[in-house]
């Protein structure tokens, strides 16, 4: 289809070649297995495929059908069109990872603003070029404490309000290793906060890992907890929504060693769950130590600024076996995203967004739990997502706002069996004082059947 | 020259981009310890941001300006129909956990890619979660690692790599928690099969495999080197890289590999976009489809007369656990799904047939020029070392270099490691004839310069917008940040 050889030409090269016909190109292939029938549709032309693809995605029901107040760990806000007319530029998304840095500047100095961007928001020294997600970046934070320490500090400390895909990706990683994973067991306390882990900590532990805003959407001062572990040698890592860093203090700012996020609220549509962003931040003492890829500054032949990637020593292609992560691309074109919508949003338009995101989900927390049978879950202090107890299942009562266009929020019954009948709901800029109304209405209904 | 950071555009007042006034009370914000002080972005107009990333973006070389010859990287042509696919506000306004049955779309066009990797490559069961080929590799590794703790063969922790594999395997094998083993190559290429018969005992997992390898060489022996691994009690993971050389030619799961992972960003043209995203699905034999990462994309319930199935995510018996949030970088595999729906069988084979031509081709142009190291027929890439006897002092680097001023992007260089000074190059069949003309000249043309004039390779490239950048230089004085970072809060 996207080949342009015509049948000339390739008479012509295979002469040049010496041999008679294609077939003949394969004769190391195993005869018996050589050229196998496919079962596959017929080829269409872009026109029908057009009008076939399109029937997949009319068959869902997207967040521009329905209203939405899901999050749990990916977020529907607005993306402002720049964005996606510099995304298409082919010079960006038709390049490969940048190993020339003479003829890639242009993704190179992108990343450093990526890497530049990453670090102001998380108050945080050095940021890679980004991981695949939140959950992946959790778990090579995990796998890089375990290497800070040489494998001597087998406990990690896990908040059980970590997102739970991100601690079922770090325990999937980790099976190799001989980790002692604690904090987060099914019996955990959801209440206690923060100074529920700090008992946990002890002198065999290579790291604590928190949330913030934690899953449940509430926000703590992590500032004694990452005194607490420093004390014992331990490190911490806090897991941002980076949206949040817009209003709250910053993870720098109480201590954290290691930062770490799902960066798809920043730019990146919800595409069905990807390709989302990885951040991985930490400070400047463990810049070597970080997985993935780098870039840096220095001058070319000339004099000149210039960017190429760097410590590339440590990574796979060079370290081979004794590199502590395999892994070898970065989301480039996920992270430049998210550069181009924090360079358009600034310090002005991030700042407005996240008190938008604060201010429509506390109307909704205080609206949803003046009706009779809902209450919220926590006393804490909350960002834009919060639990509220219900008075049925959640199931069921989903599938009653569903009747009426609205995804209600997410289920928590399965991950935490202590909450039975609580639902977790986010609230972004994207929600209008209506849709709240019309959610609030129609839960008072629910409760009265 | 160099283009401004973001952060030295930066004027304080402006902003690209507002907001609507909140339509709600404004809620009482918390206490100040708690609110951040400073939000250190820079500051904007939409103009600005525009003209900037415009500027960066011409400084890129890319598919769409040239020749891409890259090799084991598959640098094909990326349809731009692909990109108009995945933003369908159907698919790309999605949320990942929203009810089922309002997702039955993207369920059903998973569920169906998943059946079409499975007849492409002979294999029982796929996922299509893992974000990138390495995740992948991590993905089969730790299925294997899963399949012979399943068996209580516990002492089964070694890994073999023959020296032909990809970059990533040993690094992969090292993080899944087992001892990694060399195997070394014959004079033909292949998996040397006595060293191979050497090193297989009880205490064997598994081979990783790159068939064709990493020299672009199809194994002779890949049915009996399939055999003495599985005869040890091994397992073979095939590095599915190298996949765009042999779809509708051979299928991994018929010559008996049990787990391969495919590369949607190499062989099924979605985009690289500058390191990532990939998509890295992984197929399995019949014996390790329980194992599978969580979730998979399945049926829930069967199509009726008036209904079609309930597509929903299910969870294999013995899964290996999640291995990243949601299902998957779907937005890449809506592209690779349209790539096969405009190809099908006999596309498919011809993407293989016209890569394989390609390479052949240019190779049979320029070999009287260069070393050729294994003097076979190659499948989609073959490998050169970059190095004349007579002109010590030019190396593959050099060539590398010159081969931008005019106008190519390099091939892959110093890999594999086994070939001296190795120049690995794939044209991808979406080069014309007369491209690859174009460029077997200029391979030409380069190979006299550096026994005429070296010293044009040397100083080379001459015609980029930045020179050769001091790499030594920016991993000791480390600068990985628009600001020299001051002493972290404590």
């Amino acid at each position: 289809m996207f080949t342009p050889h015509t049948e000339t030409e390739k008479k012509e090269m295979l002469n040049a070649i010496g041999v008679q016909k294609l077939a003949d190109l394969f004769q190391d292939v195993p005869a018996k297995y050589r050229f196998p029938h496919l079962n596959l549709p017929d080829p269409l032309t872009e026109m029908e495929v057009a009008a076939e693809v399109g029937h997949f995605a009319s068959a869902n029901e997207s967040t521009r059908d329905l209203v939405s107040f899901l999050g749990a760990g990916a977020y529907h806000h607005y993306i402002p069109a720049a964005v996606d007319s510099l995304l298409r530029r082919g010079e960006f998304f038709t390049a490969y990872t940048p190993y020339q840095p003479e003829i890639s500047q242009g993704t190179l100095q992108a990343i450093f603003e990526y890497q530049s961007l990453i670090a102001a928001l998380t108050g945080m020294d050095v940021s890679n070029a980004s991981h695949y997600d939140g959950a992946t970046a959790a778990a090579e934070a995990v796998i890089m404490a375990y290497h800070n320490f040489r494998g001597k500090r087998p406990r990690m400390v896990l908040s059980p309000s970590l997102n739970p895909q991100y601690r079922a990706t770090l325990r999937t990683y980790t099976q190799g290793y001989n980790l002692d994973l604690v904090g987060d067991g099914k019996d955990a306390d959801l209440f206690a906060g923060p100074d529920g882990l700090i008992s946990l900590i002890d002198n065999n532990t290579a790291l604590v890992m928190v949330q913030y805003p934690d899953f449940f959407g509430r926000v703590y001062d992590y500032t004694q907890l990452a005194k607490k572990a420093h004390e014992m040698g331990a490190l911490v890592c806090v897991a941002i929504n980076p949206t949040a860093l817009g209003l709250f203090k910053s993870p720098g700012e109480m201590g954290a060693d290691i930062v770490i996020g799902e960066g798809q609220p920043l730019g990146i549509p919800l595409s069905f769950g990807g390709p989302y962003l990885g951040i991985f931040a930490v400070r400047k003492e463990f810049a070597r130590k970080i997985s993935g890829r780098l870039v840096g500054e220095s001058v070319d032949s000339r004099g000149n600024r210039a960017f190429v990637l760097t410590l590339t020593a440590r990574e796979q292609h060079i370290r081979r076996e004794k590199a502590s992560s395999n892994i070898c691309s970065n989301q480039g074109l996920m992270a430049l995203a998210s550069t181009i919508y924090m360079s358009l949003l600034g310090k002005q338009g991030f700042r407005q967004m996240a008190e938008l995101c604060y201010h429509k989900a506390h109307y909704a927390a205080e609206k949803l739990a003046a009706i009779p049978g809902y209450s919220l879950c926590f006393n804490s202090i909350y960002f834009h997502e919060f639990v509220v107890c219900c008075p049925k299942p959640v199931a069921e009562i989903n599938e009653h706002l569903l009747e009426h266009g609205i995804i209600g929020g997410f289920d928590l019954s399965e991950e935490y069996p202590s909450l039975p009948n609580h639902m977790l709901l986010a609230v972004t800029e994207m929600n209008s004082r209506e849709e709240i109304d019309l959610l609030c209405e129609v839960l008072a209904e629910v409760s009265h059947e | 020259m160099s283009e401004k950071t973001i952060f030295e555009l930066s004027s304080p007042g402006r902003q690209g981009v507002r907001f609507p006034a909140p339509d709600v009370t404004p809620a009482e914000l918390p206490d100040e310890s708690l609110i951040r002080a400073d939000l250190p972005l820079p500051e904007l107009a939409e103009v600005d941001v525009i003209r900037h990333f415009t500027a960066l973006s011409k400084l890129n070389y890319c598919v769409d300006s040239g020749l891409y010859p890259l090799g084991s990287c598959t640098m094909k042509y990326n349809p731009r129909i692909n990109e108009d696919m995945a933003r369908l506000p159907g698919f790309a306004f999605t949320h990942p956990l929203q009810p089922i049955e309002t997702i039955q779309g993207s369920l059903a066009l998973m569920f169906q890619m998943q059946e079409w990797l499975k007849e492409i490559s002979g294999f029982e069961g796929v996922t299509l979660e893992p974000a990138a080929g390495a995740q992948g590799e991590l993905v089969g590794v730790l299925i294997i690692r899963a399949y012979h703790q399943s068996r209580g063969d516990t002492k089964r922790t070694k890994i073999l790599i023959p020296d032909s594999a990809h970059g990533t395997n040993p690094a992969t094998s090292a993080m899944s928690g087992f001892e990694v083993l060399p195997v070394p190559s014959d004079a033909r290429g292949n998996v040397d099969l006595e060293a191979l018969k050497a090193v297989c005992d009880d205490t064997l997992a598994g081979l990783m495999l790159t068939n064709p390898n990493t020299l672009g060489l199809f194994d002779e022996h890949v049915l009996e080197l399939i055999d003495i691994v599985h005869k040890a009690g091994g397992l073979v993971y095939g590095d599915g890289a190298n996949l765009n050389a042999i779809m509708g030619v051979v299928r991994p799961g018929d010559l008996g590999i049990d787990v391969m992972h495919f590369n949607l960003h190499k062989t099924f043209s979605t985009p690289h976009g500058g390191g990532g995203p990939g998509s890295g699905p992984v197929g399995v034999a019949k014996h390790l489809v329980d194992f599978l990462p969580d979730p998979v994309v399945g049926i829930i319930e069967d199509a009726t007369e008036e209904m079609p199935p309930l597509y929903g995510f299910v969870t294999p018996a013995k899964t290996i656990g999640r291995i990243k949030s949601f299902a998957g970088h779907f937005g890449v595999i809506v592209r690779a799904y349209t790539y096969v729906l405009m190809h099908g069988a006999e596309g498919l084979r011809d993407i293989s047939e016209m890569a394989v031509l390609n390479a052949n081709y240019l190779l049979s142009k320029i070999r009287h020029a260069y070393t050729l190291p294994y003097n076979r027929t190659c499948m989609h890439e073959f490998v050169l070392e970059g190095v004349w006897p007579d002109v010590a002092d030019v190396h593959a680097l050099d060539i590398a270099k010159r081969l931008m001023d005019y106008d190519y992007h390099p091939p892959t260089n110093y890999f594999p490691l086994i070939v001296h000074e190795a120049l690995m190059i794939e044209p991808t069949e979406t080069e014309s004839k007369q491209t690859l003309d174009a460029f077997a000249e200029t391979l030409l043309k380069i190979a006299e310069e550096a026994h005429t004039t070296p010293e044009l390779l040397k100083e080379a490239p001459h015609k980029t917008p930045i020179g050769r950048v001091d790499e030594v230089r920016a991993a000791r004085d480390l600068v990985l940040c628009c600001w020299i970072p001051e002493e972290p809060v404590k």
